[in-house]
């Protein structure tokens, strides 16, 4: 069988299982709203973690990643390691728990109706999920586009971009619209665990090839001494620190991310995935990434593409590397049906109900969601230069600088609407013109512009409440996570 | 004000900051600093890697720990 016949083959059964999961998740889903976008609050450890990882990662794991280590040295394992490891942890705890608690109580889907309803407003929650929307639209068009071009390069050109995302944006609606959270949870999971076997499986074959993670080592320092050293080139201390810190508050805003803080089972899944992070984040990412150093000994040349699927062409076996690539191909799937689910939700719940009232079938309402959200990205991803491609790849700090206003709005009563208004506004547009205007710079004393964006709304979220008196409509009963509704 | 002071200092306050501190530290030393610019390579990988490898594992048991005995302080009302 040829590498061709044998990807298509590994994409098509990943598909056929994974609606197979999907129709099962559709027979155990209620018709409400919240069984559809929370799978009814009752996700596991196992899926829960999994599917988190997945959603976030995944692809990252076998692309990204490895392209940046091979691009700047393994230290990246360390950004990411803090970052994702031990960072985002603590924030799963601290802005988590909290919103998994208010959840409970007050019935929340999606973080924008729950600063509503504890400031008392309609606007607020409007522009919380404007400003997630702005961000999430151009990043799932960047997977469709990835996904795409997989599939044209799978296919050597058999198969044109367009009709490659396109397919894949068809499945995608047909799924989400089947299976809400509870299946892509499950498929989220099925896929965390393969990825995990693939990445130790290349892990293993490559060094056995080379001869060993010593002799590995030994080559790149041959061919790049500096690699091997802490630090240096790309990485400060302020881009190491930096970098991780504005990644991990951004991931913690990012829709799917954030909605998934609600859908815990109880108190103890969330304690032990919080325990289960560091383990599961170095698992993944220390073999990856140093592959993708290691390559820069081994002469890997990776040309247009991808580090890690050139280093596996060239140490394991045809059909190994394409089940890799097949397996990463799913992964970037299910990053984006995840994020389809929840920019549907913001959009259903938080701006097209405000406007609109309430939907007497919302959950009909939500899949519409879905299919509109994922075309309008597709064919953005056909047309979109520059501009659109920019605000994706800086989604992460666009995300990050929604972070502090929400941390200070959890856990201070003193917030008002209008604190959260500045602390929200202020910051995006400070942002926005650090990415576009060339006149603001990007670093400043070497911390990345997004850092100092947070900085700056957590600022000001707390100047203006100070100054400021809370409206009448405004109740930090919310918080307390002891409203009974 | 000094008798305010001490009422809000209670136990709970003390084990939440103490906490912090910790959980500052677990996320501050996950990259070890004071390796910086150092090349040494161990067992086939450079020595700071296997302190962010070493150190992870701890971050999960501390982690661990935390979660059995003080899980909720400072975010349950």
């Amino acid at each position: 069988m040829n590498a061709l016949t044998l990807q298509l083959g590994i994409v098509g059964a990943y598909l056929i299982i994974a609606l197979g999961i999907g129709l099962v998740a559709y027979r155990t889903t209620d018709r409400t709203a919240e069984d559809y976008y929370l799978a009814g609050r009752t996700l596991g450890t196992v899926v829960l973690l999994f599917t988190t990882f997945a959603t976030l990662l995944s692809a990252y794991t076998f692309f990204g990643g490895p392209d940046t280590s091979f691009a700047l040295g393994p230290e990246w394992i360390l950004v990411m390691g803090t970052m994702d490891g031990v960072l985002f942890a603590v924030l799963w705890y601290v802005i988590g728990y909290k919103q998994w608690l208010v959840g409970q109580s007050g019935g929340y889907v999606t973080l924008g109706e729950l600063l509503g309803d504890r400031f008392g407003s309609t606007g607020l929650r409007a522009l919380v999920a404007v400003v997630s929307l702005f961000w999430l639209f151009p990043y799932v068009m960047l997977q469709q586009k990835g996904a795409g071009l997989a599939i044209t390069g799978l296919t050597d050109g058999a198969v044109p971009l367009w009709v490659g995302a396109g397919g894949i944006t068809l499945f995608m609606i047909l799924y989400v619209v089947i299976s809400g959270m509870r299946g892509v949870a499950w498929t989220d999971t099925m896929q965390g665990v393969l990825m995990l076997g693939l990445v130790w499986a290349a892990f293993a074959w490559v060094l056995s090839a080379v001869g060993g993670p010593g002799a590995a080592t030994a080559a790149l320092r041959e061919a790049n001494p500096e690699y091997l050293a802490l630090g240096g080139g790309a990485y400060t201390p302020q881009f190491v620190l930096g970098t991780a810190v504005y990644i991990a508050f951004g991931v913690t805003m990012f829709p799917q991310i954030n909605q998934r803080f609600f859908a815990a089972r109880s108190k103890e899944v969330l304690t032990r995935t919080f325990a289960l992070w560091p383990v599961l984040v170095l698992l993944l990412f220390v073999p990856a990434f140093l592959l993708g150093a290691w390559a820069v000994g081994l002469g890997v040349d990776p040309g247009d593409g991808s580090v890690l699927p050139a280093l596996l062409r060239e140490y394991t076996p045809t059909w190994f590397a394409a089940l890799v690539i097949a397996g990463a191909l799913a992964a970037m799937m299910s990053s984006s049906d995840s994020m389809l689910l929840s920019g549907s939700s913001y959009f259903t719940r938080d701006v097209y109900r405000p406007l609109f009232g309430a939907a007497d079938r919302e959950a009909l309402l939500a899949r519409g969601g879905v299919a509109l959200f994922a075309t309008a990205s597709f064919v953005a991803s056909l047309v979109a230069e520059g501009t659109l491609v920019q605000i994706g790849n800086t989604a992460f700090g666009g995300f990050a600088q929604l972070a502090l206003p929400v941390v200070v709005a959890l856990y201070w009563t003193g917030t008002t609407r209008l604190g959260m208004y500045a602390g929200v506004l202020v910051p995006q547009v400070f942002y926005l013109a650090s990415v576009f205007v060339p006149a603001v710079p990007e670093t400043y004393l070497g911390w990345p512009a997004a850092v100092v964006g947070m900085l700056l709304g957590a600022a000001l979220t707390i100047a203006v409440s100070t100054v400021t008196t809370p409206g009448v409509r405004e109740d930090t009963s919310v918080l307390s996570g002891s409203r009974a509704d | 004000m000094v008798a305010n002071e001490r009422r809000t200092v209670d136990g709970s306050t003390l084990a939440a900051a103490s906490w912090g501190v910790v959980f500052l530290l677990v996320v501050l030393l996950a990259v070890p600093w004071f390796m910086w610019r150092s090349a040494t390579v161990a067992y086939g990988l450079p020595l700071w890697l296997w302190w962010h490898i070493g150190w992870m594992a701890l971050a999960s048991a501390v982690f661990y720990v935390f979660g059995r005995t003080a899980w909720g302080i400072g975010v349950e009302p």
